[in-house]
């Protein structure tokens, strides 16, 4: 057994998968260089850090230490009620919050044995994936901006912010959400919400469509994207890589299609798959899920019927403040929310996941039978898809690790935790 | 909430998961338990390596997938916990209130069985199944062999669980902490490392044992 005391004061890279040796030496022999990128680089924008041994621009070994955003959000949960945690979550993935909210509420329905109303169900989907939308746009647009092409970047931001014109509508704010509740959601659609967002929507699609003319055809970007970051599907399953860099690879496992949950199983959408795997395909199969995700939003806005949105069950149902201050029996059941640990979660556990933005995105909850949970574990797709980020590196350009940091989209808040 | 592991109706129903991993597996089960819909095993710590082998090499499982490795700090007690609290029933008196601190994590009693237990759920990518394995580690001891060889992605998985629990994982080739710095004194997410310790960070040491150059500014009797 290694003891982290045992390794070498020299051996910051000792651990890295596979250390390629330099090349023999010519008429003017160079020593290996020893980088350190991140983690404060203006590319590194999850706070990773990179210790890299270069030959000339070559990488020799490569070591990528991540934990510079822990913030000890498995202990916090832990002794909080479970309502409490929602607004947690958020700071998880921050740039798709409503799909962590929805992960966490689902586990934690999943753990109390609630069944969620139709038409929260569908909320919960048009929500969810105007999320994953602005999480896929602020994803490519960052890649063009660290890939020096400035312009597609602001049209994918203006996109963004139509996007985020819609969450605004429907929750009250834009980055940090907390939108899902334990059984139903803050509150319903608000009206004319259909129109509203597909007037947003098409604009959207329009800002994209300009954007992807500017990349798609781009020899800079194809040079910079197409080849680079390659790893093959087996490798990446073994791994444990989900999500978009997975199906760039050619494995179609997406949780929506294969373990419908929700109303995913009623929905007409596609799942994109890449043949390469390299950093080319991820961006093409996220550009196409955000239209795929416009289409499921507007099937949702479709098929959705008039009813309650949340779950008749006064252990979790928060009573609006109009009924809080003027029934009894309402300003009990709030009373025994806040105040009183009413202790009515069935001991146990539960594993629930959910497709995130970017691949499986899971909450592992022990309860013990109080109010907070026991453990609250949350497996985030980043930290997994971060650990072959240097297999994908070794032997490869400086400037590869660029395009292919991009595409994994590490997202320190829920690599870190 | 519907069971996800319902097989559509228009498909011969497959016999269960767990048959077919006992099937495999034999006497390496302890336990086994259906909970919500979750299938779920139990493994005795020196077994692990021996029964992910097989998990991900039988063609009827194949969990060529590990999604993640967790640790849990039970304080010896079962898994079912000895609160055993029934559902919605609005009769049963309060049996005890614990303090409303935000900042408290209750302690729980000790119990018989070893402390810790470390967690791995598996995916099969191929036949989409899901499956738990639990494994009991003990306070004095804990340590368990590592699942690296089988699949490279518990590297940074059971680094994690090492960082955060301090659970040693035998054969791994690169037991390091992985979020919190090496200088950090125990581990946090155990339930007697209390939520408001704080350390003070501790002066960065550079690789050489030497510290790192530092810039000029605020230094007095440099120039």
């Amino acid at each position: 057994m290694s003891d982290p005391a045992d390794i070498s004061p020299a051996g910051h890279i000792s651990g890295a998968p596979g250390r390629i040796e330099p090349s023999e030496p010519g008429e003017l022999p160079t020593p290996p260089m020893r980088l350190q990128f991140g983690p404060s680089h203006p590319a590194t924008h999850g706070t990773v850090r990179i210790m890299l041994e270069l030959e000339g621009e070559k990488i020799l070994n490569a070591d990528v230490q991540v934990g510079y955003l822990h913030r000890g959000f498995e202990k916090e949960c832990e002794s909080g009620y479970y309502y409490q945690n929602i607004p947690y979550t958020d700071r998880l993935n921050y740039s798709s919050p409503i799909l962590c909210n929805i992960g966490y509420c689902m586990a934690v329905e999943k753990l109390a044995g609630i069944a969620i109303t139709e038409r929260c169900r569908y909320v919960r989907v048009i929500a969810g994936e105007l999320s994953r939308i602005a999480d896929h746009l602020l994803c490519i647009g960052a890649s063009c901006l660290e890939l020096a092409a400035m312009t597609p970047f602001l049209y994918l931001l203006e996109a963004r912010e139509l996007v985020w014109d819609l969450l605004d509508a429907l929750c009250g704010s834009r980055v940090t959400t907390n939108y899902i509740r334990i059984g139903g959601v803050a509150a319903d659609l608000p009206d004319g919400f259909a129109d509203f967002c597909r007037r947003k929507l098409d604009g959207a699609m329009k800002l994209l469509h300009d954007a992807e003319k500017l990349l798609t055809g781009n020899p800079i970007f194809r040079e910079r994207m197409e080849g680079t970051g390659t790893l093959s599907a087996a490798e990446l399953i073994a791994y444990g890589v989900t999500g978009p860099v997975l199906r760039a690879a050619g494995v179609p496992l997406d949780l929506r299609r294969v373990e419908p949950y929700l109303v995913y199983d009623r929905l007409d959408f596609d799942v994109p798959v890449g043949e390469h795997g390299d950093n080319f395909d991820r961006y093409l199969v996220r550009v196409e899920e955000i239209r795929q995700s416009r289409r499921m939003a507007l099937q949702c806005l479709d098929q959705i019927q008039p009813g309650p949105v949340d779950v008749d069950d006064p252990r979790f149902r928060w009573p609006g403040k109009n009924r809080v201050f003027n029934r009894m029996e309402e300003l009990i059941d709030q009373f025994m929310l806040v105040v009183e640990e009413n202790g009515l979660m069935p001991a146990g556990e539960a594993y629930f996941a959910i497709e995130g933005g970017n691949g499986e995105f899971g909450f592992y909850l022990v309860s013990d039978g109080t109010g907070k949970p026991y453990k609250c574990r949350v497996r985030g797709p980043s930290l997994c898809n971060m650990h072959p980020l240097a297999r994908m590196i070794i032997g490869r350009q400086l400037a590869d690790i660029i395009p292919t940091f991009d595409m994994i989209n590490m997202i320190g808040g829920e690599c870190d935790r | 909430m519907e069971d996800r592991n319902d097989s559509p109706p228009d498909r011969e129903p497959a016999p269960p998961l767990m048959e077919k991993v006992l099937a495999a597996l034999g006497e390496l089960v302890i336990e086994y338990h259906r909970e919500r819909g979750d299938d779920r095993i139990h493994v005795a710590r020196e077994n692990i390596a021996a029964a992910a082998q097989i998990l991900r090499d039988s063609p009827g499982l194949s969990f060529d997938m590990l999604i993640d490795v967790t640790a849990i700090d039970y304080c010896g007690q079962p898994d079912g916990f000895r609160f055993q609290a029934p559902i919605m029933d609005q009769n049963r008196p309060i049996a005890r209130r614990v303090s409303h601190s935000r900042h408290r994590v209750a302690m729980p009693e000790r119990g018989p069985l070893p402390r810790f237990a470390v967690v791995y759920h598996l995916l099969s990518t191929a036949l989409i199944h899901r499956l738990r394995i639990k494994c009991r580690v003990p306070e004095e001891d804990p340590a368990i062999p590592t699942v690296t060889g089988i699949w490279p992605g518990a590297n940074w998985l059971e680094r994690e669980t090492y960082d955060l629990y301090g659970i040693r994982f035998s054969g791994h080739p690169d037991l390091r902490r992985i979020f919190l710095y090496d200088e950090f004194v125990g581990h946090p997410l155990r339930k007697d490392y209390g939520k408001q310790e704080e350390q003070p960070i501790q002066e960065y040491v550079g690789p050489g044992g030497h510290l790192p150059r530092r810039p000029y500014i605020g230094r007095t009797g440099q120039d």
